[in-house]
């Protein structure tokens, strides 16, 4: 700090600073912020009458939570889920295995510039396109059941993955991979071990969440008709069976926490 | 070191027999579980229509072409709706996912015995559940509307934002929190002085982050009868009128990309 900016801060009060440093838009951000929300409040229309009516099956849902009813609707249960499941797994294999290329391709410091447009061409539409939006026009295409799914679920983990993992690729130390080229390795050699031994623990990271999102996401997907558990919890929600419900939502709480533990052993030990 | 004896010679192996089997073994159990997977999927497809497909999607897309432009003069109330849905959704969320990450992060519980355990349940089972799942519930709670479709977002926004603000608030520096408590400041001073100020950019960015992902969940949450632009593509397409849905996704995709567009702006002024 120079010496005349500290002669105008001495003998005023300390402020803390804040985050957006210039007053006038601070000042303008938060008149607009507050117009908007006034706005937004204005135009949503609650019944409230029917909010209070509603509380006591929202009650009645909460404590179908301490009892749920995993018995008398077994068979579509687990039908369903081992659906999600397997949806889920192939999803995820197929996935996993498309993205490499593509996200190799969408690298720029690997990659020459048509392959690397039109690598970033196929990551920018598949991560544009919302999950159930594919899953509606793939059920239109190719028929309700499990292929609509799991074709959804592949193009999803196409974009998520290739944009990460040619975000990783770019940002690795391109010094071994150089030393790999001079050494006069072939493309194939100088990926295998140039690039491959920077990227694979985040690559195996990141295909775990992945796997872990492809679940998650494989439970909504009955809801347009593309196979899994979804169909199942939405026939219990609109038979008001919330005990039912209630089950399918722990069994799937408690898939995704297995999910996220094994993955947190995994991580730990690739990197 | 793993070596094999060839004619007298050394030669360097990677792995040991045994280690090489079982990897084998592994990556055959793999193989194994995709080709029952596949199979399963394989089974509950109609292939004669997946055969078909080429054809439907070609009609689909002559129905779809060119889009109903006029039809967007009923789509600027939809569109308003959605994005009041992610904003006020994401407001809310964030009101409950403060006190609750600080509840989690280790530094800050108050106790991490009895108050951790309930924050990081509560993270896990709204993080688990997709905001579509909650949709469902809380309209056959409190009936359907932008109201529930503002109360879904906000549920599932509440574990992810308060996962990685616990997250952020485990990595402050601590050095910071202790010359604040150095000074002789309360509890809630150095919770103002000495954390705040650390986590505050990771916060905007959090928020930002989140917005920009409820914009896109708030597209489709229509569907399930939850308000926004889902209601109008969802009696859109149980009407087959296909140039309308066209329009709707391309009006979907433009708040998509716009929303992640003002997202990156502001991250990028943050960070």
């Amino acid at each position: 700090m120079s010496a005349t900016e500290l002669d105008t801060i001495l003998g005023t009060r300390w402020r803390r600073p804040r985050l957006i440093r210039h007053p006038g838009l601070r000042w303008f951000l938060t008149v607009g912020f507050v117009v908007y929300l006034v706005a937004a409040f204005m135009t949503i229309e609650v019944n409230w009458a029917r909010v209070y009516e509603g509380l006591d099956r929202g009650a009645k849902f909460v404590l179908a939570f301490a009892t749920p009813d995993f018995t008398s609707r077994a068979t579509d249960i687990w039908e369903g889920m081992i659906e999600s499941i397997i949806m889920t797994v192939a999803a995820s294999v197929i996935g996993i295995s498309i993205s490499i290329p593509i996200g190799l391709g969408a690298a720029r410091n690997i990659a020459p510039l048509p392959v690397y447009l039109v690598c970033r061409g196929i990551v920018a539409i598949s991560r544009a396109l919302q999950e159930i939006i594919v899953a509606i026009l793939l059920v239109a295409i190719f028929g309700f059941g499990p292929l609509a799914g799991f074709l959804t679920l592949s193009f999803a983990t196409i974009g998520f993955l290739s944009k990460l993992l040619a975000e990783e690729i770019e940002s690795m130390d391109p010094t071994p991979a150089e030393a790999i080229k001079a050494s006069g390795a072939s493309w194939t050699q100088w990926i295998n071990f140039g690039v491959q031994p920077q990227v694979i623990p985040r690559l195996i990271g990141l295909s775990m969440y992945r796997i872990d999102i492809n679940f998650r996401e494989s439970a909504i997907l009955g809801l347009v008709g593309a196979g899994g558990i979804g169909a199942t919890l939405n026939t219990a929600f609109d038979r008001y069976e919330y005990d039912t419900a209630a089950a399918i939502l722990i069994i799937i709480i408690v898939i995704v926490m297995a999910l996220e533990y094994i993955s947190g052993i995994v991580r730990a030990r690739v990197q | 070191m793993p070596m094999t004896d060839q004619d007298g010679t050394a030669i360097w192996r990677r792995r040991t027999t045994g280690q090489s089997m079982l990897q084998w073994f592994g990556w055959l159990i793999g193989a194994a579980v995709f080709f029952y997977c596949w199979q399963q999927i394989s089974e509950a497809t109609t292939w004669f229509f997946v055969f078909d497909a080429p054809r439907i999607a070609a009609d689909i897309w002559t129905r779809a072409t060119p889009p109903k432009w006029e039809y967007i003069t009923q789509l600027g109330r939809p569109i308003w709706d959605t994005l009041n849905i992610a904003t006020l959704g994401t407001l809310i969320a964030l009101c409950f996912a403060v006190p609750v990450a600080f509840l989690a992060a280790r530094n800050t519980t108050p106790s991490a015995l009895f108050v951790r355990p309930i924050a990081l349940l509560i993270i896990v089972a709204t993080r688990s559940i997709n905001s579509l799942i909650w949709a469902l519930l809380l309209i056959a709670i409190i009936g359907p509307g932008v109201f529930a479709g503002v109360i879904a977002i906000a549920i599932r926004s509440i574990g992810f934002c308060a996962k990685l603000l616990y997250e952020a608030i485990e990595e402050i520096d601590a050095a910071q929190v202790e010359a604040i408590t150095a000074t002789g400041a309360s509890r809630w001073q150095v919770m103002i002085y000495g954390i705040v100020p650390q986590i505050l950019p990771a916060f905007a960015g959090i928020a930002v982050f989140r917005w920009d992902i409820n914009i896109r969940e708030s597209t489709v949450l229509g569907l399930v009868g939850a308000g926004g632009i889902g209601l109008q593509l969802s009696s859109s397409l149980n009407v087959l009128a296909w140039p309308q849905v066209s329009l709707i996704l391309l009006v979907i995709l433009s708040a998509v990309i716009l929303g992640e567009w003002v997202s990156a702006k502001v991250r990028g002024a943050i960070i």
